[in-house]
């Protein structure tokens, strides 16, 4: 003990020198914006490199697996060819411009990084700002509805997790179309909890629960769980537990939906409401 | 050395007011920015305790950080260069050692002495605030131009201090 303390006084001088540097440093960190974006810029692009390098490794593992997946995927896919139907009444065809009015771009990207058990999880996808993704789209796998990206990089994105106490779905029941508010209560990986919808709503355990298609980031439709169970809540409306359809703990490929005319909605929403 | 503690803080606060208000204004040429406040760290006492040394450097920094809206920039440049300021001490020490009663200024120890004495001390504050400054090391080149520049820029101003106060003090 004692030759420590001797030490730590041999080398106050050093001590002091780091010290005062490290807190000086951390004052540009939080004080400087510019500081502070390089920082979190240069960090995020070093830890994107190194989740790549440890789930490509996570890959090569499950790499049977996945390969059953898409076998399977594959059959699925045959089967509704059209060339696998007889077709007979072709006298009539619409034309269905798909590239005119395309509204949503699909991009498919491979989570590097993902956690469940904070609350505020984010996921980390290796795909960024040259490969087109923006801020605020939403990204689903396999039809399910996974979370929001947020933050972009050169070549990596984080994702808002719908396991964030601060992302708000608008959500609706799909048989009859009431909708509302969905977010995570932060209670394990599994649940989250719909509100706002009006207590006459006719509505049983395993109802389907979907995006509502009222904001610009999420297409309508999206699959995001089913009905657990509901009890009311301050009398006019109920609180409605919801499985999540989303396997958050089994997650490897998802696709980021651009929503291509989100300008256009943004310039009419923000018109309508100077006009008013 | 309780004596000189009233003339240290005069110089802190006149060095603090000439580089906030006047010499921060000064750009020349577009890039090269005098950091005259250095000055305070170059003549302390010889024997002040080094752990005063860091934490003089830190409140130096930091008030000048206050003032320019950049916390944490200075004050991590001044620290760096207090940190250096023994070991530099030592290296050019002369022959015979630092007598008592002097103060490492040009009067005492000649013109020679003290150039090489405040351009290192100098040159390496400049250098750690201006990548600091920019945060990256792309533009190596065009960074360092901004250092020697400056460096010298600011070295000059150090010297005719120094020939200023000359004949004051020797009465």
């Amino acid at each position: 003990m004692r030759s420590l303390l001797n030490f730590l006084l041999r080398i106050h001088f050093l001590l002091l020198f780091i010290l005062l540097e490290v807190f000086s440093i951390s004052l540009l960190l939080n004080n400087n914006k510019f500081h502070k974006a390089r920082f979190v810029n240069f960090s995020r692009q070093m830890s994107g490199n190194i989740y790549t390098k440890i789930n490509n490794l996570k890959k090569y593992i499950s790499l049977a697996e996945e390969n059953d997946r898409l076998a399977k995927e594959n059959t699925r896919l045959l089967n509704i060819l059209e060339s696998t139907y007889k077709s007979d009444e072709l006298f009539f065809r619409s034309v269905n411009d798909t590239v005119l009015n395309q509204r949503y771009r699909f991009t498919t990207s491979r989570i590097v990084n993902n956690s469940v058990n904070k609350k505020h999880n984010f996921i980390t996808i290796n795909k960024g700002d040259l490969q087109g993704i923006k801020p605020e789209m939403a990204v689903v796998a396999d039809g399910m509805l996974v979370g929001v990206t947020k933050g972009v990089s050169k070549n990596y994105s984080t994702v808002i997790s719908l396991l964030n106490l601060d992302l708000k779905i608008s959500a609706k029941i799909k048989k009859n179309g009431y909708y509302g508010s969905l977010g995570w209560d932060g209670k394990g990986y599994s649940a989250a909890v719909l509100n706002e919808i009006p207590l006459h709503a006719n509505i049983q355990p395993g109802d389907t629960i979907i995006t509502s298609g009222y904001s610009s980031i999420y297409p309508e439709g999206i699959l995001i769980g089913f009905i657990d169970s509901f009890k009311e809540k301050s009398g006019s409306f109920f609180e409605i537990k919801v499985r999540l359809a989303t396997d958050f703990k089994n997650l490897s490929n998802v696709n980021v939906i651009g929503n291509l005319m989100q300008n256009e909605i943004f310039n009419i929403e923000e018109q309508t409401e100077k006009n008013d | 050395m309780i004596k000189l503690l009233p003339r240290y803080i005069f110089n802190f606060v006149v060095l603090v007011v000439i580089q906030v208000f006047v010499l921060n204004n000064i750009q020349l040429g577009g890039f090269i920015n005098p950091y005259f406040y250095v000055l305070f760290i170059l003549v302390l006492p010889f024997e002040i305790p080094t752990w005063v040394l860091l934490l003089v450097a830190m409140l130096l920094g930091l008030s000048i950080d206050l003032f320019s809206n950049t916390l944490g920039m200075h004050s991590s440049a001044t620290v760096f260069m207090a940190f250096l300021r023994p070991y530099i001490l030592k290296v050019i020490a002369p022959r015979d050692g630092y007598e008592k009663e002097t103060l490492p200024q040009l009067k005492y120890y000649g013109a020679a002495w003290f150039i090489r004495y405040a351009s290192i001390l100098i040159f390496a504050h400049h250098l750690f605030l201006f990548y600091i400054e920019v945060f990256s090391l792309s533009n190596f080149f065009a960074t360092f131009v901004r250092v020697v520049l400056s460096s010298i820029f600011t070295i000059l101003l150090v010297l005719i201090s120094q020939y200023f106060f000359r004949k004051d003090s020797r009465k």
